[in-house]
């Protein structure tokens, strides 16, 4: 099995690499939306409560949100791409496993997110972010943002599975920007003062992904925080895996 | 008389397309509303910080933005229709039936002008059920719209000479990108006077920070800089006339 997954993550990974259409925006773009609304939302340091004065060591983590997503996009598209072209058809006449194929065709997505990751790190840091939890806190950043990249990308997988067309992946993309922006992205929980939008940010896990990773920035080892962040990112990946195999099923008897 | 036929004839296919495909439709329709709900809900908070001196309420702050974005990316998206149609074939069969291949560009933005008002007109059912206020009277508001309405068509001829020169949906980032960062180079979340480093700097001389800050004084019901807004506007549009038309010429050229 760990083969199969070796074989087919490869060749995403591979295809990835070698188109820079798609992944030159997911390294450029959050930087660029990072670098413009750390600057744009910096008044908002003055609300009393603001857990920080510095406006990018908060927004950072949305980065690595927005990484996912595109993840969620790329793993998907290729699946549907494989769907299309009936590769996934030829797939299923060899002894390769369902499981070993959702967990290599994420290959790519995570090589990715592996380079996003660091780059965006990398470039906070040198933009004067301070990571209050020390090179530990760091490491655990990465090893965050590549578990969260990990279950968005078998959410993107589910997608495919189910439209069985890149347009139909796609077309997700602006509910699955929401769902994030709808969290405590932008503003603490507590200094949200719309008391429908606080309700379903405290009820989205997102916000607790998102906390998981600022925690570790502005605050330092926050157990809760992380324990919170941790139990939504295995959640989603269980969620999402599940969905992603019993489609699975569904198009291998359909085709 | 050829021009206005060949005007009609396209606008007439583009909403019929678009009308008879909700995944074409609809995601653009949507996307401004998660906007305005995120950003109006999450960020409310931001008119308390010191300094904020506009008096209509934030969530008439931000309808403002969402409104002049919708009708940015209204155009946009009538750029993708224009690369997919070269793409299909279709485009070249229309430029070799056209009497008047200036009534395509025409045609192109009556329906993209169609797919914005449908937009505006829901965004601005949202937003008054939200609670906006709107201080302006009606010459105000009509000041606000003829605004919007400009930028929609300025989006629409960017996009339409991106699309012609490229004749690929691929050339989609290259549409979205530049707009998407010439209006976050404006003053987004909040007035122009709380920006502050690079970034006041640059939304001073984005002439986009005068039409998005016009448009606020409309709502607001004290218009300010209305000269310099409609003026940059229609210069705006007039450059992007040249450059969709340029466009248009190549796309003859490549035959």
């Amino acid at each position: 099995m760990a083969h199969q997954v070796w074989l087919i993550a490869r060749r995403s990974v591979v295809r990835t690499f070698r188109q820079p259409g798609v992944w030159i925006p997911p390294l450029t773009f959050p930087l660029m939306l990072m670098a413009v609304n750390s600057n744009g939302l910096r008044a908002a340091t003055h609300l009393p409560g603001f857990p920080t004065h510095s406006f990018l060591a908060f927004f950072m983590p949305f980065s690595f949100l927005q990484g996912a997503l595109f993840a969620t996009g790329i793993a998907g598209t290729d699946l549907a791409r494989d769907i299309d072209t009936g590769f996934l058809n030829r797939l299923a006449l060899t002894p390769v496993s369902g499981a070993a194929l959702l967990l290599g065709q994420i290959g790519g997505a995570v090589g990715l997110g592996i380079a996003q990751t660091v780059v965006y790190l990398g470039v906070a840091l040198a933009a004067g972010v301070h990571i209050d939890a020390g090179v530990g806190g760091a490491l655990l950043i990465v090893v965050l943002a590549i578990l969260i990249v990990i279950a968005w990308g078998n959410l993107g997988l589910w997608i495919a599975l189910r439209t069985g067309s890149g347009e139909g992946v796609q077309s997700q993309f602006p509910l699955l920007f929401f769902v994030t922006f709808i969290s405590s992205i932008n503003l603490p929980r507590n200094l949200i003062s719309v008391t429908w939008f606080r309700d379903i940010a405290t009820i989205n896990p997102v916000s607790y992904m998102i906390e998981s990773l600022r925690s570790l920035v502005i605050v330092g080892w926050d157990g809760e925080a992380l324990a919170l962040g941790f139990l939504c990112i295995f959640g989603l990946m269980a969620v999402s895996l599940f969905l992603s195999v019993r489609q699975l099923k569904v198009r291998m008897t359909r085709t | 008389m050829r021009f206005v036929n060949v005007a009609f004839a396209v606008a007439y296919r583009q909403i019929t397309v678009l009308l008879k495909n909700p995944s074409l439709f609809l995601p653009p329709m949507l996307f401004p509303l998660m906007n305005f709900a995120a950003y109006a809900g999450g960020l409310s908070r931001l008119h308390q910080v010191p300094g904020f001196d506009f008096h209509g309420g934030y969530t008439a702050f931000q309808f403002v933005f969402v409104l002049l974005q919708s009708a940015a990316f209204g155009g946009v998206f009538a750029g993708f229709g224009i690369a997919r149609d070269f793409e299909r074939g279709f485009a070249r069969r229309l430029l070799v039936a056209a009497p008047n291949r200036s009534g395509i560009i025409v045609g192109y933005g009556l329906a993209a002008l169609f797919r914005w008002a449908a937009i505006a007109i829901l965004l601005t059912i949202v937003a008054l059920i939200a609670g906006m206020q709107v201080g302006g009277d009606g010459i105000d508001l009509f000041g606000l719209y003829a605004l919007g309405l400009i930028f929609n068509q300025v989006g629409l001829l960017w996009a339409c000479g991106v699309a012609m020169r490229f004749r690929s949906v691929q050339a989609g980032p290259l549409m979205q990108t530049p707009v998407f960062m010439a209006l976050f180079l404006a003053p987004v979340y909040v007035p122009l006077n709380l920006l502050r480093g690079w970034i006041h700097a640059v939304a001073k001389v984005n002439p986009l920070t005068y039409i998005v800050e016009a448009a606020r004084g409309f709502i607001e019901g004290q218009p300010t800089e209305v000269g310099m807004a409609f003026g940059l506007a229609v210069a705006l549009l007039a450059v992007f006339a040249v450059w969709a038309r340029t466009g248009l010429a190549n796309a003859e050229r490549a035959g």
